[in-house]
This record gives C-alpha cells, structure tokens and sequence, in this order.
C-alpha cells in the first residue's frame, strides 16, 4: 500500500498546490516538472487519481471560485480577472459550457433565489424537518 | 416508487466547525445556509459530483429541537462514535486517502482491499464515522 500511497503524494501535492494557486499564473509545465514526473506522466497519473486532467482541473476550480463570487456580488469582470483568467470573453464561453448559463443569469439567478431564502425560508427547508424541530416556534425570523 | 434520496441528516456538535470540515477538508458545496435560531442554521453541504443530496449537518441542541436529557445522551453518543452514517464513494481511493490526510482528517482504518473495493474509514471533526470507499470495476 505504501508504494501506492507513494505513486500518489507528488500528484495530490500538485492538486492541493491548484487549490491554493488557482488565481495566479500557474505553469502546469513546472508543476510537472516539480513532481519529476515528465509531462506525459503526470498528466496520466493525475487523470488516474483524479478522474480529470491538471488543465481541466484547474479551469474547474477557477470556474467554482467564479461562482462563489459572483454570488458574494461581484462584476462579471471582477469574476473573471480574480480567479485568474486573462479575458472575459474565454470566461464568459467556460463559464456558460461549464454552468450552463452565462455568468451574469447565473448572478441574477443567485440573486433571486437569495432574495427568496430570505423572504420565505420556510420553502427551502423540507417541511417534515420543521414540523420535527419545531422551528416554527423557535426564534427563527 | 420511490425514486431517490434527497436529504440525509448527520448530527453534528458544532456547525460551525462541521461547514469547516465538510466542505474545506472533504471538499464538499454549501447547498443551503438559512439561520434557524441564535447562532444555528439550516446547512445543507452536498459532494461536488452529488449536487441532488443534501446532507443537512443538524446540531444537537436543548431547547427547540431536543430536551436537554436527550441533547446531552445524542451528543455522547456522537462523540464515542457511535454512529456511522454511510459510504463515500470514490474513484482512487489512495490518492483520496492521501489528500483528505494531507488536510487532516483522521483515519480509523488505512485503505484495505475488501471484496467490494478498497476500503478506509474516517471520522468527522464530531466523532460520525464513515467509509471511504473505492468500489471494484463491475467484471465485464
């Protein structure tokens, strides 16, 4: 097991290495370089470990972030240029292929449904749990 | 027919130290956080690759949700760990056992091959256990 755990320490290293880095420039290049895998070899173990490349990765982290805050309320733009990519057109194609929708309806949906939860929680907490908890006598606003 | 599940409940000591494990040490997403009282809040967390079940991370409370007698008897049941709440599941488990180690999750049980997979156990920062689970490649 240790020669396994081993195989795997370089490579979840770099993937925690994206988690901390994912706003800067990151050069996948010395990533690879830094585990002393060549570039082939680690993108293959990374896949193996992680079910996705050391790209594809990072550009979802950087997308995540995106949407974390886009939700707090920042620009689009903002967005864009905080989590690390360099235009906000390529951003804008990323973000709609991975969410679905553009960042700025992804906003505005956040938006409205944040409103929501504030006007009416009561909807967004399966009712069973209310009525067991007894929150609707609790101090709950 | 029932179709799926949607929510599953976990007790937790401190919510505010469970929203800290779960979604920084294991990596999961905050569904839902609504306050629900004086610092106590209705959290919902979900895996990244599971977004349709909430797990909600339910605090052991006197008071509106339970009477002191049963917070205190749930609490240290809790903490001895008692209660296991389910399987993760994952696609490699060493590089997954290594990672959630890095961040400091404490392991009862290193990956072991079992017949079902490869298998280790976990504990959250309240004492819940877990597997974590690697399952084997149905045989083609």
């Amino acid at each position: 097991m240790k020669q396994k755990m081993y195989k795997y320490k370089q490579i979840v290293e770099a993937k925690l290495f994206i988690d901390d880095h994912y706003a800067d420039p990151i050069n996948l290049n010395q990533i690879a370089d830094s585990a002393h895998y060549s570039k082939f070899h680690f993108i293959r173990l990374f896949k193996l470990a992680f079910g996705k490349s050391p790209h594809q990765y990072l550009r979802e982290v950087r997308i995540h972030n995106a949407c974390r805050l886009l939700i707090q309320g920042m620009t689009v733009t903002e967005a864009c240029y905080e989590v690390g990519f360099d235009s906000v057109p390529s951003f804008t194609h990323l973000f709609k292929k991975c969410m679905g929708s553009s960042p700025q309806r992804f906003k505005l949906k956040q938006k409205r449904k944040l409103e929501m939860v504030e006007k009416k929680p009561f909807q967004f907490i399966p009712n069973c749990f209310i009525q067991n908890h007894r929150l609707k006598n609790s101090n709950f606003q | 027919m029932i179709r799926k599940m949607s929510h599953a409940s976990i007790y937790v000591i401190d919510q505010h130290s469970a929203e800290e494990f779960y979604i920084n040490k294991l990596g999961f997403e905050q569904r839902m956080k609504i306050p629900i009282g004086k610092n106590t809040f209705w959290l919902t967390v979900s895996p990244k690759e599971q977004p349709e079940l909430e797990i909600t991370l339910m605090p052991i409370q006197n008071g509106e949700m339970f009477d002191s007698n049963t917070a205190d008897q749930i609490s240290t049941l809790v903490k001895n760990g008692t209660f296991g709440f389910g399987v993760f599941e994952c696609k490699n488990i060493y590089a997954t056992y290594q990672e959630l180690k890095e961040k400091g999750v404490e392991f009862t049980k290193e990956p072991t091959e079992e017949f079902y997979g490869i298998e280790a156990m976990f504990k959250d920062d309240s004492g819940n256990w877990f597997s974590l689970t690697q399952f084997k490649e149905p045989e083609k």
